[in-house]
C-alpha cells in the first residue's frame, strides 16, 4: 500500500485519533491483515504511538498482523453451529488443509479461522468463505467446497 | 424534498403504499444474510432475467427476513385482490416455475408455505384483510400464515416490517407508520412526557440486563451538560442471537427512528451506533437507511423544521465480545483498547468522552417508535407484570422449527420449544434450553413449563439476555455445553480483571480434565468455588455472569458430570476422549462406505463384489481419531458409538 493510499483512508475519517480502529480495518480491508511498515507511518502520520496501535491490532479479533491467505474460511462456532457438529467441520478443514485455526496454508491460497457466531443460526453449522456464507455443512461437503475456490 | 409538515409524510406514505401494493403482480425474495446463504440472491436473479426475457407482467421485490429462516429462501406473491402466498426453499431452478405457473392461475404445490389471510399493521393499530376469493384450484387446504404452526402464537412489534418492506425504500417503511411517531414525538409531546410515556409503558432493555428504559432516559435527562450521546448497541455478540441483525438488515429505519425520538427526549445531538463487523449486510442496509432519512430532512439539521438537529454515525465494532458491555463499547467509539471500567458512576452521568450517554440495545429502539404510537397503556397490556411487550427469541438447535420468534412475555418455554418450534427432531428426546448467551445458563425439561420472562429465567439460573433459545437433546452433552462456554469466555475476557481472566481459563481447563476422563468429585466443588470468586471479583457482567453456564449445568444435570467423572462415559457421546467406534459385523453389509472415508485408513475388511460376498469392515483403535466420518457415511447404521 503507497502512503498516499493510507493518507486517503486516514483523510477519510479527517485524521480523527477515535476513528483508529475504522482505519486499521480499512486497511486490512485492501491488505487482508496489518503489515508492520504501515502500521508504523499510521503511528507516524496519526502521531498515535505504536504500542497503542499494536494493542488494537492485537486486541480486536476482526483484526490480523500475521498475513493471511487468498481466501479466508472462518467456521462458525456459535452455540447453535457448536450444538449441530460445527468441531467436526473444523477438525475436516484442519486435516484437509493440513493447518491448524490461526494459521495459513503453505500454498498460501487458504487462512482457517474460526468466529463465533456469524448470526446465521437456523442453518448451522455454517462456514464463511471470502464472505459467502455456506450453511448446513458435513464433513463430506468439505472436499467439494475447498474445490470451488482453488 | 425536505419534510415539514404531516402532509409531507403522508405524501410519501402515498408512494410507499404504490410501492408496497402496486397495481401489477409483485414478486418478492425474501433478501436478509439467512436467505442469501441459501441462494437467494441467484433466486432473485433468475426472476429478473426470465421477467426480462419474456416481458412478464411482473414487479420484482426484495424484502428481509420473514423469520422462518429455516425455510429460506422464501418468496412471496401478492396480486391485488388476492393473499399474499408464501413459498418456501425456492431454488433457482424453480423459481420462474412458480411465476409461470401463478399467470397460468396455478400454484407450484410442494413449495407453498401459506397464504397470508391479514396483515397486521401494528404501528397504527389496522389489520388489513386479505380477499381469499379468486385463488388458483387447489389451495383450499393451504394453511393461512396464522395456522402455520410456527407464526400462531408469534405477535410481531419489533419484526414488525421484516419480510415485508424493501429496507433500501424509505417510503415503504413510511407505508407502514413509520416516522409518525417521530413527527407526534417532535409536534405534540414535550421531551418529559415522551420518558413518561416510555416509563409507562414498562419497556425494559432488550439487551440482556433488563433496565427500565424509560428510567434510563430520565436520568441521563437530568444529568448536567449541553452535550449528551444517544448510542445504539447493534454488537450484537451472543453466540445463537440474531434477532438484532435481522431487524437491522429487515427495518433499519425502526431503529433510527427510535434513536432520533430518545435523542430528542434525552437532549442529545449526536449518537452512534455501534454495529458488529461480522454483519456486513447491516452495515450496508443502516448506511443506506441514514442517508435517505437525512436527505428527508428526517435526521441531520432542523428536523421536520422544528430546530432540533440530531446526527448519527455508524461504528463498525472489531469482533469483541467484551465491547457489547456498555463502558467497553464507549472505549471502542473513543478510538481505545475496548475493556471496561467500574461504573460508580453511571454512563447515563459520564459515558461516552465523559458526556452523559444513553445506550440502549437494536430491539429496544425499535419498540420505541411502536409505544408513542399506540400508547403507554396499549403496550403495557401484553406480557407479564414485571416484563411487558414481546420478545425475539433466536429459536435454533435441535429443534424442527428454526427462526426467529416474536412471542408476548409469558409465554411457557414448553410453547416455544413445542408448538412454535415444533419438537425435536428425529424423535429424539428434548433435554434442555440455553438462553442467555454465555451469560446465560441451561433449563432443564423439569422446568418446561416456565413462563418466559426477565424475572422467571433470573430465578431459575439463566438470565434473558438477548434472547438465543437453543434447544438441546439427548445428544448434547452438558459437560461440553459447559466448555464450550468457557472457552468462548475465556477468549473474549478482555483480561482487566485476574478474577474473569484466570478464572475463566482454569474453568476451561477442570472441564477439559473432566470431559477427557480425568475428573473427580472433588473438581465439582472446585469449579463452584471458582464460579463464585470470578463472579463476585469481576468489574463488569462478562465475568459477573461467566460461571452460570457451569453452575445451572452442575445445578440441574449433576448426574452427567458424575457419570463423566465416576464411569469415565460421556452419556450423550459427544466428549470425543470418552468415546469408542466400532463396527457391529451382523449388520455391516460390507459395502466399504466407512473404509472409503476414513482420513486415517484405520477401517479394513473386504468389499463385497457382485460374485463375491465380502467380510464385514473392522476399525483399529489405536489408529481411529474419532471424527464420526465412518458413523455419518454408514447407511445401514453399524457403526456404533459408546
Amino acid at each position: 500500500m503507497e502512503s498516499s493510499e493510507i493518507n486517503t483512508i486516514i483523510n477519510q475519517y479527517k485524521g480523527k485519533e477515535s476513528a483508529i480502529l475504522a482505519i486499521l480495518q480499512d486497511i486490512q480491508g485492501k491488505e487482508k491483515y496489518l503489515p508492520k511498515e504501515i502500521l508504523e507511518q499510521v503511528s507516524q502520520k496519526m502521531q498515535i504511538p505504536m504500542t497503542h496501535i499494536f494493542r488494537l491490532a492485537t486486541f480486536y479479533n476482526a483484526l490480523s498482523i500475521k498475513p493471511r491467505g487468498k481466501h479466508k474460511i472462518d467456521v462458525c462456532l456459535g452455540t447453535a453451529c457448536h450444538v449441530r457438529g460445527g468441531n467436526k467441520i473444523i477438525d475436516k478443514l484442519e486435516r484437509d488443509l493440513s493447518v491448524s485455526v490461526g494459521e495459513t496454508t503453505k500454498d498460501k491460497q487458504f487462512t482457517l479461522e474460526s468466529v463465533r457466531c456469524v448470526g446465521c443460526c437456523s442453518l448451522g453449522p455454517v462456514a464463511v468463505i471470502d464472505g459467502h456464507v455456506y450453511g448446513r455443512l458435513t464433513q463430506d461437503k468439505i472436499p467439494a467446497l475447498l474445490k470451488e475456490f482453488k | 424534498m425536505k419534510i415539514q409538515t404531516k402532509a409531507d409524510l403522508e405524501k410519501i406514505k402515498e408512494k410507499g403504499l404504490k410501492s408496497l401494493y402496486p397495481k401489477t403482480t409483485k414478486v418478492s425474495v425474501g433478501m436478509a444474510t439467512c436467505g442469501l446463504s441459501t441462494g437467494a440472491g441467484k433466486v432473485y436473479e433468475v426472476l429478473q432475467n426470465g421477467v426480462e426475457k419474456d416481458k412478464l407482467p411482473i414487479l420484482l421485490g426484495q424484502t428481509g427476513c420473514i423469520g422462518f429462516c429455516q425455510k429460506e429462501p422464501v418468496v412471496d406473491i401478492l396480486e391485488p385482490g388476492k393473499p399474499r402466498i408464501f413459498y418456501q426453499g425456492v431454488t433457482p431452478e424453480r423459481s420462474m416455475e412458480i411465476v409461470q405457473k401463478w399467470l397460468d392461475n396455478q400454484v407450484v404445490d410442494d413449495l407453498l408455505l401459506c397464504k397470508m389471510e391479514r396483515e397486521d399493521w401494528i404501528v397504527e393499530g389496522v389489520v388489513k384483510d386479505y380477499s381469499l376469493h379468486h385463488l388458483p384450484a387447489g389451495m383450499d387446504g393451504t394453511p393461512h400464515y396464522h395456522q402455520v404452526p410456527f407464526y400462531s402464537k408469534q405477535f410481531k412489534i419489533a419484526l414488525r416490517n421484516c419480510g415485508f418492506i424493501n429496507s433500501d425504500l424509505i417510503e415503504e417503511y413510511v407505508a407502514r407508520g413509520g416516522y409518525f411517531s417521530l413527527h407526534k414525538a417532535i409536534m405534540n409531546m414535550k421531551p418529559e412526557e415522551i420518558i413518561e410515556e416510555i416509563k409507562r409503558s414498562g419497556l425494559r432493555g432488550r439487551g440482556g440486563a433488563g433496565f427500565y428504559t424509560g428510567n434510563k432516559w430520565d436520568s441521563c435527562r437530568k444529568s448536567k451538560g449541553d452535550t449528551k450521546f444517544v448510542l445504539c448497541n447493534a454488537d450484537e455478540g451472543d453466540p445463537g442471537a440474531y434477532m438484532d441483525r435481522s431487524v437491522l438488515e429487515g427495518d433499519p429505519h425502526s431503529v433510527i427512528e427510535g434513536m432520533i425520538i430518545g435523542a430528542y427526549a434525552i437532549g442529545a445531538q449526536e449518537g452512534f451506533i455501534y454495529v458488529r463487523d461480522e454483519y456486513p449486510l447491516a452495515i450496508q442496509k443502516l448506511k443506506t437507511a441514514i442517508q435517505q432519512a437525512e436527505k428527508v430532512g428526517l435526521l441531520g439539521e432542523n428536523i421536520l423544521g422544528s430546530g432540533f438537529s440530531f446526527k448519527i454515525h455508524l461504528f463498525r465494532g472489531g469482533g469483541a465480545f467484551v465491547c457489547g458491555e456498555s463502558t467497553a463499547l464507549m472505549a471502542s467509539i473513543e478510538g481505545k483498547v475496548g475493556e471496561p471500567r467500574a461504573k460508580h458512576i453511571h454512563t447515563t452521568e459520564s459515558g461516552l468522552w465523559d458526556k452523559p450517554s444513553n445506550l440502549n440495545n437494536v430491539e429496544t429502539w425499535n419498540n420505541v417508535p411502536v409505544i408513542l404510537a399506540r400508547g403507554a397503556d396499549w403496550y403495557s397490556k401484553i406480557g407479564t407484570e414485571g416484563s411487558k411487550g414481546t420478545k425475539v427469541f433466536s429459536v435454533v438447535g435441535k429443534v424442527n422449527n428454526t427462526g426467529l420468534v416474536e412471542v408476548p412475555m409469558g409465554i411457557t418455554l414448553r410453547e416455544i420449544v413445542y408448538d412454535v418450534g415444533g419438537g425435536i427432531p428425529d424423535g429424539k428426546k428434548f433435554k434442555a434450553v440455553q438462553t442467555g448467551g454465555p451469560s446465560g445458563g441451561c433449563i432443564p425439561e423439569s422446568l418446561i413449563d416456565l413462563p418466559v420472562d426477565f424475572d422467571r429465567l433470573t430465578e431459575a439460573g439463566s438470565m434473558m439476555g438477548s434472547g438465543g433459545m437453543i434447544v438441546m437433546d439427548e445428544s448434547t452433552c452438558m459437560v461440553d455445553i459447559a466448555k464450550y462456554f468457557m472457552s468462548f469466555l475465556k477468549d473474549e475476557s478482555c483480561g482487566k480483571c485476574t478474577s474473569c481472566r484466570e478464572g475463566t481459563k482454569r474453568m476451561h481447563e477442570i472441564l477439559t480434565e473432566i470431559s477427557e476422563g480425568r475428573g473427580t468429585l472433588e473438581h465439582l466443588n472446585l469449579l463452584e468455588e471458582l464460579g463464585w470468586v470470578t463472579a463476585e471479583a469481576s468489574l463488569c457482567q462478562l465475568g459477573g455472569t461467566a460461571p452460570n453456564p457451569v453452575l445451572s449445568t452442575i445445578r440441574y444435570f449433576r448426574d452427567e458430570y458424575q457419570e463423566h467423572i465416576v464411569n469415565k462415559r460421556c452419556p450423550a457421546k459427544v466428549c470425543r476422549a470418552l468415546l469408542q467406534y466400532r463396527i457391529l459385523s451382523d449388520v455391516c453389509t460390507s459395502c466399504g462406505r466407512c473404509a472409503k472415508v476414513c482420513p486415517e485408513k484405520a477401517i479394513s475388511g473386504k468389499q463385497r463384489t457382485k460374485k463375491e460376498k465380502g467380510k464385514p469392515f473392522k476399525i483399529d483403535p489405536k489408529k481411529c481419531i474419532k471424527c464420526g466420518m465412518c458413523f455419518e457415511a454408514c447407511k445401514f447404521k453399524a457403526v456404533e458409538v459408546e
